[in-house]
């Protein structure tokens, strides 16, 4: 194949911290769902954020896209601040890969139109070039096969997959991924997971809301608990799942794990 | 618990009183569904209201049909060359429709008061627009892209130079105050569609827009133009628009009601595409902005192509109404085919007692026809698109 091979790599960052998060507030009118948010991840690392439902850990990553705008602190994304400037905006949502827990794959268009229509259209990347880096993608998620279906054509573990295709193909920095297994059956987590652990041996940077513990215990750098629109605590996998410091994790992980 | 715990394997053999110690005897087998009498007896006579509802209409359609069959057909005079063959005579007691009097005057009622010798540009305008509808209406067809330019660029350019003519080229010019009938209540409802629908969708966008004056002004137009009848908008139109334009300009009259009926179909359409909007679930946009998409991109490639399509069958609902509302134009002074139909009964050549109500009939034919048709075909794609959902 002749492309570039930087293509198919992780982006470079430009700086060493990926995303900072500093004294991050935001509140739902009167409801206070991130409450004074520090988080610094550095390139390559990999954070996985859990937490119960409702304590603001998609909210977050949905900050660092700026899907969601925040009020107070402020949210630097591999040196470009997010503020109200919508150029610097569109530059980060383009360095940026989301996956979300229902894919949001277009269904009107073909798996191949799914992942070439921002390359050709944001990046401007020629129509053939797009659908060369297309197809290599899709290999990596192994369904090439699928090219020209159209998203209501798979199941749900080769939707979510097209979806990861469709953010790498956008060549990002930095991957979030919103409970990206949550959605699928039992028998489609893995398939999934395993495109997540082949991400994270190529040196992406990831953070990762899910409550996949293996998957944290393989992949992790650190585990992120938040509860209450708090990070409660934030440790390497094997302290945080052998000894966790507070009460309110112990808690957690007791109903999680069983 | 303690029932459970009490009883003996005696009773455990027989069970518990409350299971059937017998199979229940069969019920009666249910009464034969197939065939004629079936269906009638589900359908029709199914109850006391529905009794009555099947007889109230058959006899209506006893009362009705009938006779308009006799007038329409089995009386009717098909042949003639003046008003002397739909009249009464010995031999002919009773005259139906005057098929021959719209016969002699269906190029009147097609063109108005178009030169004779240009007619054929209107047969040209006529099959460029059927080209134009029929690949639109077709949902798989090829190259929908550069059907949606010929439709929305094309069609409108060469329809404005055929019709008004233009001299370089050798099309002599036709004023439009020549135009009349079928062309013009054709022109009127294409050019109503054609400009609606694209403001119509600028407008829902505006209304969903976060810019508040944006927002403001589209909400604005929607209600006012909505809540006040077309007649009173084709008058504002005529009235006031030469007011806002230099003199020298002075809008051509049709051109006045063509402005008054796009954006009275506007706002309609807009409320039409809005819905559509709504439709699209919050993921969509979502997952257009994570991987960077812009507003406008969002817009063309995700959200309308999607939100139009399942709108089509109220798009084409609303243009049946603004086909119909194209009559209204006649208030203003503008000779639309229902005029035609209209001053063909003052043609003393014709002049016979049922002239009048055959110019009606065949007019609501002709409007029936159409709008039948685009709403077979709103079903047609309401079915399609169902269909589509099961996939
Ligand atoms: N658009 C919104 N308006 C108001 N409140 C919201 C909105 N979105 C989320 N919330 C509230 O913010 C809180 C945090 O939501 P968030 O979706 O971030 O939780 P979560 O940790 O991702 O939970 P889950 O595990 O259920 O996905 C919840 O209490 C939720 O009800
Ligand atoms: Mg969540």
């Amino acid at each position: 194949m002749a492309l570039a091979n930087s293509a198919l790599k992780p982006a470079p960052l430009k700086t060493g911290v990926a995303v900072d998060m500093i004294g991050v507030h935001k509140w739902y009118g009167d409801f206070h769902v991130l409450r004074d948010i520090n988080l610094r991840v550095t390139k390559s690392e990999r954070i996985v954020i859990c937490g119960p439902s409702g304590s603001g850990k998609s909210t977050m990553i949905r900050c660092i896209n700026r899907l969601e705008e925040h009020q107070k602190g402020s949210i630097i994304v591999d040196g470009t601040e997010l503020a109200n400037d919508l150029k610097k905006i569109d530059e980060v949502r383009r360095d940026v890969g989301m996956v979300f827990q229902h894919f949001n794959l277009f269904p009107h268009l073909t798996v191949l139109e799914n992942l070439t229509l921002a390359p050709i259209w944001v990046r401007k990347q020629p129509k053939k070039e797009a659908e060369e880096i297309a197809m290599h993608y899709l290999q990596r998620v192994k369904i090439p096969e699928q090219a020209g279906k159209f998203p209501g054509q798979l199941s749900g573990g080769q939707q979510q997959r097209v979806a990861i295709a469709r953010a790498l193909c956008m060549n990002p920095k930095i991957m979030l991924f919103d409970e990206p297994t949550s959605a699928l059956d039992p028998e489609m987590v893995k398939e999934v997971l395993d495109t997540m652990v082949q991400l994270a041996e190529d040196g992406m940077t990831m953070l990762c809301v899910t409550h996949e513990m293996s998957f944290a215990r393989q992949v992790a750098n650190r585990i992120v608990f938040m509860d209450e629109g708090q990070i409660v605590e934030v440790n390497e996998p094997k302290a945080f799942f052998d000894n966790p410091q507070h009460e309110r994790t112990r808690l957690f992980l007791s109903q999680i794990l069983h | 618990m303690s029932d459970i715990a009490t009883t003996t394997d005696a009773e455990l053999m027989e069970g518990p009183a409350f299971v059937r110690g017998q199979p229940l005897a069969p019920l009666p087998p249910p009464i034969k569904e197939g065939g004629a009498v079936g269906w009638m007896r589900k359908n029709l006579f199914s109850g006391v209201l529905n009794i009555a509802l099947t007889i109230v209409c058959a006899a209506l359609i006893v009362w009705i049909v009938p006779p308009l069959i006799k007038f329409l057909v089995i009386d009717a005079v098909w042949n003639g060359s003046g008003r002397a063959d739909c009249l009464q005579q010995p031999g002919q007691p009773e005259i139906g429709a005057c098929w021959a009097y719209v016969f002699d005057k269906i190029s009147f009622f097609t063109y108005g008061f178009y030169p004779i010798g240009e007619r054929w540009r209107v047969d040209v305008f006529f099959a460029l627009l059927t080209i134009g509808v029929g690949w639109m209406a077709w949902l798989n067809a090829p190259r929908r892209d550069i059907c949606m330019i010929y439709f929305f660029i094309v069609l409108p350019a060469a329809s404005l130079i055929l019709l008004l003519g233009w001299p370089p080229i050798g099309l002599p010019k036709v004023a439009t105050t020549q135009w009349g009938g079928v062309l013009v209540t054709v022109v009127v409802a294409s050019v109503g569609i054609v400009f609606s629908l694209p403001i119509g969708i600028v407008l829902a966008l505006g209304r969903r827009s976060k810019m508040p004056a944006v927002r403001l002004f589209s909400v604005m137009f929607i209600e006012f133009v909505r809540g006040v009848p077309l007649i009173t908008v084709l008058f504002m139109a005529s009235v006031m628009l030469p007011l806002f334009v230099p003199d020298t300009w002075s809008p051509d009259k049709l051109l006045r009601a063509l402005v008054g009926v796009s954006l009275f179909a506007a706002a309609y359409m807009a409320e039409v595409v809005r819905a559509g909007l709504q439709a699209i679930p919050k993921g969509q946009f979502e997952g257009a902005m994570a991987v960077g998409l812009g507003y406008w991109q969002t817009m063309r490639f995700i959200v309308l192509p999607q939100a139009l399509k399942i709108t089509i069958p109220n798009i084409v609902n609303t243009t049946i109404g603004l086909f119909k509302d194209t009559t209204l134009v006649f208030i203003v002074g503008i000779f639309d085919f229902l005029m035609t139909v209209e001053a063909g009964r003052g043609d003393p050549a014709w002049a016979t007692p049922v002239t009048s109500t055959t110019g009606y009939a065949f007019a609501a034919i002709f409007y029936l026809v159409f709008c039948y048709g685009m709403s077979r075909y709103a079903r047609f794609v309401e079915a399609r698109l169902a269909a589509g959902d099961r996939r």
